[in-house]
């Protein structure tokens, strides 16, 4: 990888020392969780859905049998089989990986199966210790590299390098914040994390800035507006995507909620220093392309891009 | 102009020492309204304003600004500080109002963020 001649890019030479440093057992979750074999898919349905994954191991005892996921639930619901046992459901060719491993190798096995998740083996004990998804290393090597930004403020850092590392045939990471409505003490707290870690990933600070200004904005109208959303960030070597989505009460008519100085905002808001229509008009700036859809009364979902400057 | 001299100039009490005082501001900004300060600002600017709620730091995080002065001798909250502590921005107060603190510092030569 070449880096740029003006300014050395010591981070991105990190990124690569780190996957061949690290061992898996330092990026995979510990806390596994799993299901029998015995399990119905609709008690799968319940344990994904509480705990947020999207695929587990299946165990008998001590012994791990097979390993079952989202794409398998939806297939059974599908088949309008929510009954239907793991055993029955589940894949019982199991790929692992040892916990001493170096993560390049886990980052292998990604490539050559298309598998999610891979449970993690103690090589001696030979029983489960872990699940590793692609998430959970890239988790375990943002946190590395932010210890070192912080260190050595490398800010030039070019987009992509730690995506040609990580992934082969995708090239795409998603972080996702979930903002509260109604809790203004937390209001800016989910474009803020956002930002910190576009800046660790190696995002120019000028798209950053633009990005981040932008999903404020969209963070605040969530805040105000709804009981709740998302700000779901997609990071690709070529830009960067916010979707705010929210289930609140709509906007009725766009070209209007567009209009600088155009506002529906409550007096309370202001003293928060927003609320005074500028909100969209300013995301719509900052941004590459941007697009709204919203349904009074079912929600309204927000996108906008800004592309990259290398 | 040197932070430091900002500081002089406005008779300001440090609250937070974010950044070095030999930082140098490049242009200011004198604003109540957030989305006018992430509309118009300049990253590296200065921020003049009245409000001292938690998005005012916020705000600074996400323009790229390094310092804040609080006008009109308004004493922000514990969050508000805590979170610049956090953010390693600047915390400074003055007891001017936004008119004559935002005069003395044009006066002086500091530059809006329109003609920087």
């Amino acid at each position: 990888m070449m880096s740029d001649e003006t300014s050395p890019v010591p981070t991105t030479g990190k990124a690569q020392e780190l996957i061949y440093e690290l061992r898996v057992e330092q990026a995979m979750t510990r806390d596994v969780v799993a299901v029998t074999p015995d399990n119905t898919m609709d008690d799968l349905r319940n344990i994904m859905r509480e705990k947020q994954i999207s695929g587990t191991p299946v165990m008998e005892g001590d012994a791990l049998v097979g390993i079952v996921s989202i794409e398998d639930l939806i297939k059974s619901l599908a088949q309008g089989q929510p009954q239907a046992k793991v055993r029955d459901k589940m894949c019982r060719n199991v790929v692992t990986l040892y916990a001493d491993e170096p993560i390049v190798r886990a980052l292998n096995r990604f490539s050559s199966y298309r598998y999610g998740r891979f449970p993690v083996i103690d090589r001696k004990s030979r029983k489960l210790v872990g699940m590793l998804t692609k998430g959970d290393i890239v988790h375990c090597l943002m946190k590395r590299l932010e210890t070192n930004r912080i260190h050595a403020e490398l800010r030039h850092y070019r987009p992509g390098h730690l995506f040609e590392d990580i992934s082969s045939d995708e090239s795409t990471l998603t972080l996702r914040y979930r903002i509260t409505g109604g809790d203004f003490d937390k209001a800016g707290h989910g474009s803020s994390t956002l930002k910190n870690s576009l800046l660790t990933i190696g995002i120019h600070p000028e798209t950053t800035r633009r990005i981040t200004i932008a999903s404020y904005e969209a963070e605040m109208n969530i805040v105000v507006f709804t009981q709740g959303g998302d700000l779901i960030a997609t990071i690709e070597p070529d830009g960067v995507t916010v979707h705010a989505v929210d289930n609140g009460p709509g906007i009725p008519d766009i070209d209007l909620a567009m209009q600088p100085g155009y506002s529906t905002a409550p007096d309370w808001v202001r003293e928060l220093g927003f609320g005074a229509g500028m909100g969209l008009p300013n995301i719509k700036n900052n941004s590459d392309e941007m697009t709204i859809t919203s349904t009074v009364g079912e929600g309204t979902n927000l996108k906008f891009t800004v592309h990259t400057t290398v | 102009m040197k932070l430091q001299e900002v500081i002089d100039i406005l008779g300001a009490q440090t609250l937070v020492n974010g950044v070095d005082a030999d930082v140098v501001v490049e242009s200011a900004c004198g604003a109540d309204l957030m989305s006018d300060v992430l509309t118009y600002a300049k990253a590296g600017a200065l921020l003049l304003t009245g409000l001292t709620t938690v998005q005012v730091i916020y705000t600074a995080e996400m323009a790229d600004i390094r310092a804040i002065c609080f006008v009109r001798g308004k004493k922000p909250p514990e969050e508000t500080v805590s979170l610049a502590q956090s953010k390693k921005i600047t915390l400074v107060k003055t007891s001017l109002p936004m008119f004559e603190s935002c005069g003395k510092l044009y006066r002086h030569g500091l530059k809006g963020c329109s003609e920087t």
